[in-house]
């Protein structure tokens, strides 16, 4: 273990000792007749961080992400050295920027969950099946690829969002998430746009970005992927557009299909430009 | 109903220029083609989601703004079909209602089939000035009965905003809860009543 990943390893008690009493703090003032206010619940985040200092539990994943990103694993016993995110065999630094975005050996524009699975599988020989099987982890059950991801895009930060729109796939990919964002079913008819299309809206207490407004796009999308205090977990955004059609009373879209890569696509090209500042840490 | 049966309403029956957004159509059809590739049913949430009712196919197809001929034929269907209460008995128990403004509960794949439904409001709407945690989507609904009385037609027209939305307005962003089968004849009861009574938080 580098010295660095020890130094991870003795906050790791600490952080989540913290971040479980958060989440009960959040869930206990919500239980009661009224949800906790903004005002408090924003306490409750500003002391969480301020009994952080700069820390994020978004480290830990990320740690453990680098350590799974080293290791030899699968059934081919490889590491992920030879995985190409975009820039290279291996290169990390600042791939996730650049994503999504065609690649060719795959012939299909992936966002970087996509692509970490396809070099899981090609270089690893791990089954599509496996890898979808349990993508979003619990306490119980946590999720390499949740921690992957949290590697990558750690090393991602301060770069500039510059997904390529070069291609008629990549420009293809970005219609199709633009249209996908307006698409109103379901038994509430509800789209994206129903949340998201308006400025300063919320859901009870959350606020509700803009995301047919850039600002608000760059603001959202440079947070994540982000570690959610209240479920005391790393998530992907992948996760977060599934969660979205959850609670759209949508069917549950396929891990990594090409709806939820469009949508992610449409996302990132709106943020272009946004220097990447995550992963953040969310209610 | 499918798209190409809207296009057809708007072209004969309105004599609109629907040229124009066919490339629209074949945008709304390349996604709902994605949609149908790319979803899966997963508990009371079944692929049957997707598919698009007359309102839905235009609202999607002329961005929540479809010309207001179009507008008022299909408002008068979703008014037609508003079945309102035995007996003209709009008011239930405010408390029950209550119960039900505050759960955003049900219809979710995570919801078990035998979780109930609740009616959403403070998701969108502030209503009771106790409640703090509101949402801003939909308007204020504070008071709601003490500023408005509660006069025979308001009475009608708070059922069907309830059951219906988009029988008054569209494209509205506010969920048919009636006409969709999210709430029953009993549970829009005693939202009313938590909308209308006077003993009602809202109303106090």
């Amino acid at each position: 273990m580098k010295p660095s990943s020890r130094k991870t390893g003795r906050r790791a008690q600490k952080l989540l000792r913290a971040g479980a009493a958060v989440a009960a703090a959040l869930a206990v003032a919500g239980a009661g007749a009224g949800q906790p206010t903004a005002a408090e619940t924003q306490a409750e985040i500003e002391r969480y961080r301020a009994m952080l200092a700069e820390d994020n539990p978004a480290e830990l994943y990320a740690a453990r992400g680098e350590e799974l990103w080293n290791t030899p694993r699968g059934p081919k016993q490889a590491a992920l050295a030879g995985c190409d995110l975009g820039l290279g065999p291996g290169v990390v630094a600042g791939a996730y920027a650049q994503t999504p975005r065609w690649f060719a050996d795959a012939g299909r524009v992936m966002d970087i969950e996509a692509r970490l699975a396809w070099c899981m599988e090609t270089l690893q020989g791990f089954s599509a099946a496996d890898i979808a099987a349990r993508p979003f982890g619990s306490e119980d059950h946590k999720s390499d690829m949740e921690a992957l991801v949290a590697y990558v895009v750690t090393a991602s930060r301060g770069y500039p969002i510059a997904p390529s729109q070069k291609l008629p796939q990549e420009r293809a990919a970005y219609a199709l998430g633009k249209s996908l964002f307006a698409l109103r079913a379901g038994p509430y008819d509800f789209s994206c746009q129903t949340c998201h299309s308006q400025d300063g809206k919320r859901i009870r207490l959350q606020e509700l970005p803009n995301l047919t407004r850039r600002e608000d796009v760059r603001r959202a999308y440079t947070g994540w992927p982000a570690y959610r205090v209240s479920q005391g977990e790393f998530r992907t955004m992948q996760w977060r557009i599934n969660d979205c059609f959850r609670q759209q009373r949508f069917p549950q879209p396929k891990y990594l299909s090409e709806t939820v890569n469009a949508l992610i696509t449409y996302l990132a090209v709106e943020a272009t430009g946004a220097t990447y500042n995550g992963p953040a840490m969310k209610r | 109903m499918s798209i190409r049966i809207s296009v057809a309403i708007c072209a004969l029956l309105l004599g609109l220029p629907c040229a124009p957004a066919l490339a629209d159509d074949a945008a709304l059809r390349t996604a709902l083609e994605a949609a149908r590739r790319d979803f899966e049913a997963r508990g009371p949430a079944g692929l049957d989601r997707l598919d698009l009712d007359a309102v839905q196919t235009v609202c999607n197809r002329w961005a929540n703004n479809p010309p207001s001929e179009l507008q008022s034929l299909l408002q008068a269907e979703q008014l037609a079909a508003v079945k309102y209460p035995e007996g003209g008995n709009y008011l239930g128990d405010w408390k029950k209602g209550e119960a039900l403004a505050q759960s955003g509960r049900g219809l979710t794949w995570s919801d078990g089939a035998k979780v109930a439904t609740g009616g959403n409001c403070y998701n969108c709407h502030e209503l009771a000035s106790t409640e703090l945690a509101y949402g801003t989507l939909g308007p204020s609904l504070a008071r709601y009965g003490q500023r408005r009385g509660r006069s025979p037609d308001l009475l009608r027209y708070t059922w069907a905003k309830i059951y219906n939305a988009k029988a008054s307005s569209l494209c509205s962003n506010m969920p048919r809860f009636g006409h969709s089968g999210a709430l029953g004849e009993a549970q829009i009861r005693h939202i009313m009543a938590y909308l209308f009574d006077p003993q009602s938080p809202v109303n106090r």
